[in-house]
């Protein structure tokens, strides 16, 4: 049992990233049309840029979740304001093949310096709360160990995500990016500069993607290909759950992260390839995802 | 402050031209569909462009709002060139536009869709004012957008203009499609706004309705302004009408 609750946190925890990139490149999508293939080296380049301020500045885990997110969010604004915006209303073919292969500049330049092996990044230990130090460390929950800090990457990616979303859906700003998402040209006779909004809308997404890499350090280490291999997996979680639907992209991710987990337990040989085989079956009966609208 | 007042009203005369357009040629891509548009509206003023389907009428408001991409000609708006202005601007120096396809966003509640334009200046109309020219609209207002019937969404994509303190309004075929008795109701709506003062540029098929609320028309064929005559002159310009719009 204690394995089978073990695979469970670990599916958990894959699913609060897939949920993090997944939503980041459902509202890239709606707004630019661009499926973002650079998202996963915007994720790797979070987790690094979590790695320099600790390792060039010393500011540490806490700052990084903000700064990180905010100083690739930048870079993201960066690229659309210079690259992604002269695509707009040409073919989805010329933003994946742009976005393809800002990824594999990005990554190459980092695998030039870096090499490909995974540089440390520890759990913060601080500050110290009752006999904990930071997030380090674990307690008994009785019928499992749970390290705290893998309960506080759940939690706290569940709360951005659940945030994330009503800002989309319960606010006037989200209505105004819904709106802006049906109908650009007319949300700008209203008044609004959607060209501003749309470039703000990348910065939100690939900020969201620059947050999952720094909750992933620690985890995971900082490695230029972490991206990479992570994307592929994200953009099957974004094909079964369809492109359309902020909820859908969140409980999509982190359903296809414990049905992983799961299958590490009940049959580990298919835990590699489960999302896929569910990808297939989705692509069959449901081509627009489970929760996505026609195109 | 009441001198100051009167000041300002005696150097803006109620005749002033609100929008004047001359020579305004726009492209569809490749396609050229305005030739030399020219015409203007007055202050307080309700102006309807005539004419048959394609003539131009539609592209002429888009034009106006900055959302034809290729435009030339001059388009001034209370004396501000915005010929080349971005739609955005030219909507928050107080022109408002109701498109013909009504452009209710299906993914807002009716809510939503009506606070959705900002506010680009004060002097608008209250939700309190706008439940009372349309009762309906405060009945749904949790509703989706889009699952209004086409009147109740003609009236919301109306409703949610006049809030925006613009008191400018480019309405494009409001009367397209809907039942007598909502073409009334948009009929005494638009009165009623000409009586608070508010200037309208209408785009119309139905000659019929038109004549009810218009002051002044213009006909609009190949992308041009042919001719133009105010409502008093109507009755000795109707021959000449029925040809132009081959009714």
């Amino acid at each position: 049992m204690q394995a089978l609750y073990a695979q469970l946190l670990v599916g958990l925890i894959n699913g609060s990233f897939y949920a993090l990139l997944s939503l980041g490149l459902a509202v890239i999508f709606g707004m630019l049309n661009i499926i973002n293939f650079a998202h996963g080296a915007l994720y790797m380049m979070g987790a690094f840029c979590a790695y320099f301020l600790l390792n060039l500045t010393g500011i540490g885990y806490w700052w990084a979740l903000i700064i990180a997110p905010v100083a690739v969010g930048i870079f993201g604004m960066i690229l659309e304001r210079t690259m992604l915006q002269w695509l707009a209303g040409l073919d989805h073919l010329y933003g994946l093949l742009l976005t393809f292969g800002i990824a594999l500049i990005v990554q190459g330049v980092f695998q030039n310096y870096f090499g490909s092996s995974g540089l440390p990044y520890a759990i913060p230990d601080y500050p110290e709360i009752g006999g904990f130090r930071g997030l380090q460390g674990g307690m008994n929950l009785g019928f499992m160990f749970l390290p705290i800090y893998r309960g506080w990457v759940v939690v706290f990616s569940l709360v951005v995500c659940l945030a994330t979303w009503f800002l989309i859906e319960k606010t006037r700003l989200g209505a105004y990016l819904r709106a802006a998402t049906e109908n650009p040209t007319l949300v700008r006779a209203f008044g609004i500069n959607v060209p501003r909004m749309i470039t703000l809308t990348y910065g939100l997404g690939v900020g969201l993607a620059a947050l999952a890499g720094v909750l992933s350090a620690p985890i995971n280490q900082v490695r230029p290909l972490m991206g990479a291999d992570l994307i592929i997996v994200v953009f099957a979680v974004v094909v079964i759950g369809g492109m359309g639907s902020i909820m859908g992209s969140i409980i999509t991710g982190f359903a296809l992260g414990v049905i992983e987990g799961l299958t590490k337990y009940f049959y580990p040989e298919a835990s590699n390839t489960v999302v896929f085989v569910l990808m297939v079956l989705v692509l069959l009966v449901k081509p627009t995802g489970l929760t996505g609208r026609a195109a | 402050m009441p001198d100051l007042k009167m000041a300002e009203t005696a150097a803006k005369p109620a005749s002033a031209e609100v929008l004047s357009v001359s020579d305004l040629q726009a492209w569809y891509g490749e396609s050229h569909i305005l030739h030399g548009i020219n015409f203007n509206v007055k202050a307080g003023e309700v102006v309807t462009l005539l004419g048959r389907n394609g003539a131009g009428k539609t592209t002429t408001l888009k034009s106006v709002m900055g959302i034809i991409g290729k435009r030339s000609g001059s388009i001034r708006f209370n004396g501000t060139d915005i010929t080349r202005a971005s739609s955005d601007r030219i909507a928050r120096l107080g022109i408002a536009f109701c498109p013909e396809e009504r452009g209710i966003f299906a993914s807002l509640d009716v809510r939503e869709n009506l606070l959705l334009p900002p506010v680009v200046r004060s002097g608008g109309l209250s939700l309190d004012q706008i439940f009372e020219l349309f009762p309906n609209l405060k009945e749904r207002l949790n509703s989706q957008g889009t699952k209004l019937s086409g009147g109740e969404q003609q009236m919301l994509a109306i409703a949610r203009i006049l809030r925006t303190g613009a008191r400018f309004l480019m309405l494009d075929e409001p009367t397209e499609g809907l039942a007598p008795v909502i073409i009334q109701q948009i009929g005494h709506t638009i009165a009623r706004l000409k009586s608070e003062g508010f200037t309208i540029l209408l785009v119309e098929q139905n000659f019929r309705f038109a004549s009810t609320v218009a002051d002044r028309y213009y006909i609009v064929e190949h992308g041009k302004v042919i001719d133009g005559f105010a409502n008093s002159e109507l009755s000795a310009n109707m021959d000449k009408l029925h040809t132009y719009l081959g009714v």
